[in-house]
């Protein structure tokens, strides 16, 4: 892997979240460039753990580091904080990537839109001025990016919704959303792994099921991949609705 | 041998030291909320810190053991007995066979636990018995205990027979026994209000107006009913930003403090979500997670600023702790 000069590294800041943790944080831009430089970031140091670590959370703009500072400071160091972000301002020359990365994961989310499985896809078809067809062929003919995985196990956070069927959230949350559910919230939008509340717009239902504790990747979805909603008849949604996702 | 549940409680789970290694999946580290009295009640009974036990909320469970086992509980005091008779925390004690523990009023705190030698016979998922209510994984069925459940346990480790032989005697006079020595009190925390919580100053501290800056630091704060496994609501002073500002999502943690719009804390949980979009105000300090998880609703926190340095040196002190603990139980109990 080529080492890059002093001038290629991008600013990068580097900030505690508390005693046990390290933000490498990537700038405050949302978008392909920044997304690539935290994948990077995050496949170095899968690579390269260091001693102490114990995970780390990609996220828009961050990776989020965390530690066992009892472990580090095993090492003799009482300043497991310092020793931390050594180790990642070292890591970062190298962190960038080779350009030869792997082509990302499409995979492929069948959905049954409106009906009882999306409540408010004539909501949206309305507030944008479309026929509901119209709401489902701009939702479907988009390839998305899974920018991150948060808030509820195997929760993706979509980048790529075409503003043409951009919604506001609704003025409550409903206290359980269906497990499955397709969502639209603001310019985002994202599948609900799991029935819990939720305030986005429900447009459809996928059958897949978006975490599997059992499976040895529980989230179906990683930051990273490449998602394409693929919409299906009521019939095919029961039959695939027992699917479990087994990557 | 089971623990076999005749009434469950408020909110009794199962919990370990949580499930790592999967925050990337948008999973919740879930755990004890007070991770130090779990792992002392552990190691009280010879079994490895990290070890599934039972935590309680404010109102026990009352408990039926088809066996004699060693148990230990700590945390709060919840007023714990055996067959009636009143026992004491942080210490071994013998449970006789068909014996019936229960609790009674809170004394102090509101989270007690209790560790059983040899552990529980529990399937793991994703590594970890820690219960996460809100994904329905782990514990027993992933739930809340309820009336009816069986708890089955793993057979008593051999090292803990030598023991065992030694508080067998002490029976003879008393029904249920318990050790005369028990972990030294200055080790664990006083569970008393008000508390004084330590914080560092979180990722988005300078974004709040200055007005908002002093207030956090010079007003008690009351923790509201909210408040669950997931996260403590604050009632109080509310906190503004000095301009709006546009946040991206990114991870939070135990002990994050953030701050929705509307201006009133949320201090994050043992069951918090893995990322957020509110700002960051302040971060509680490792160490004083046992305090922040004692705190009941309409108790008064106060908030008071360390730096780093102190937060990381005050966490090596208590692993030192349970370190010199750990070494003190192999004396005495001969494991």
């Amino acid at each position: 892997m080529r080492k890059l000069q002093e001038s290629d590294i991008p600013a990068v800041r580097l900030y505690p979240l508390g005693d046990a943790a390290v933000v490498v944080h990537f700038g405050d831009v949302i978008g392909e460039e920044t997304h690539r430089q935290v994948r990077a970031f995050v496949a170095y140091l899968a690579k390269h753990p260091f001693e102490g670590l114990v995970e780390y959370v990609p996220a828009f703009t961050t990776v989020t580091v965390f530690y066992d500072p009892w472990r580090i400071s095993r090492k003799g160091d009482l300043n497991p904080y310092t020793k931390v972000t050594g180790f990642l301002q070292r890591m970062l020359p190298y962190a960038v990537g080779d350009g030869k990365e792997q082509a990302p994961r499409l995979v492929e989310i069948p959905v049954l839109y409106g009906g009882e499985a999306g409540p408010d896809l004539p909501f949206v078809a309305e507030l944008n001025g479309l026929r509901e067809e119209e709401v489902i062929a701009l939702h479907s003919g988009q390839v998305y990016l899974v920018c991150m995985i948060g808030f509820a196990p195997g929760f993706p956070y979509l980048a790529g919704l075409n503003p043409k069927i951009a919604a506001p959230r609704r003025e409550s949350p409903r206290p359980e959303v269906p497990a499955g559910s397709v969502g639209i919230g603001g310019i985002q939008t994202g599948i609900y792994p799991l029935p819990i509340p939720g305030g986005w717009q429900l447009i459809g239902r996928t059958p897949v099921s978006l975490f599997n504790p059992d499976s040895t990747s529980p989230s179906l979805l990683q930051a990273g991949d490449r998602v394409r909603f693929v919409p299906i008849a009521e019939g095919e949604f029961y039959e695939r609705k027992e699917l479990r996702h087994e990557p | 041998m089971s623990l076999n549940f005749i009434s469950p409680g408020l909110l009794t789970t199962i919990q370990d030291l949580g499930r790592h290694g999967f925050r990337k999946a948008g999973v919740s580290v879930s755990g004890a909320m007070d991770p130090f009295a779990l792992r002392v009640a552990n190691l009280l009974v010879g079994n490895e810190e990290g070890e599934a036990g039972i935590e309680i909320t404010l109102k026990g469970p009352k408990i039926f053991f088809t066996e004699r086992r060693l148990i230990a509980i700590t945390g709060a005091d919840l007023s714990p007995a055996l067959n009636g008779q009143p026992v004491k925390g942080w210490r071994p004690l013998l449970v006789p066979e068909g014996s019936i523990l229960e609790f009674g009023s809170p004394m102090s705190g509101c989270r007690a636990y209790i560790a059983v030698a040899g552990g529980f016979d529990l399937p793991s998922v994703m590594g970890s018995n820690a219960t996460f209510l809100r994904a329905g994984i782990g514990g027993l069925n992933g739930r809340a205990l309820q009336l009816g459940d069986s708890i089955p346990c793993r057979p008593l480790p051999a090292k803990m027979e030598a023991f065992l032989r030694s508080l067998t005697r002490a029976q003879l006079e008393q029904p249920g026994a318990q050790t005369n020595w028990s972990v030294d009190l200055s080790l664990h925390v006083a569970y008393h209000e008000p508390q004084q919580i330590r914080v560092i100053k979180g990722p988005e501290y300078q974004l709040f107006s200055e007005q908002s800056q002093q207030d956090f630091w010079g007003m008690a704060y009351q923790v509201t009913a909210q408040s669950d496994r997931m996260g403590y609501h604050l009632l109080g002073t509310r906190l503004a930003l000095a301009a709006p500002a546009d946040m991206v999502s990114s991870a939070v943690t135990f002990g994050t403090v953030q701050v929705p719009p509307e201006g009133s804390p949320i201090v994050l949980m043992a069951d918090h979500q893995t990322t957020g979009g509110y700002p960051r105000f302040a971060q509680v300090v490792s160490a004083d997670f046992p305090k922040l998880a004692q705190l009941v609703p309409r108790h008064k926190v106060l908030f008071k600023e360390v730096t780093l340095e102190e937060a990381q040196a005050l966490y090596i002190i208590q692993e030192q702790n349970i370190e010199k603990l750990r070494g003190g139980l192999h004396f005495k109990t001969h494991i």
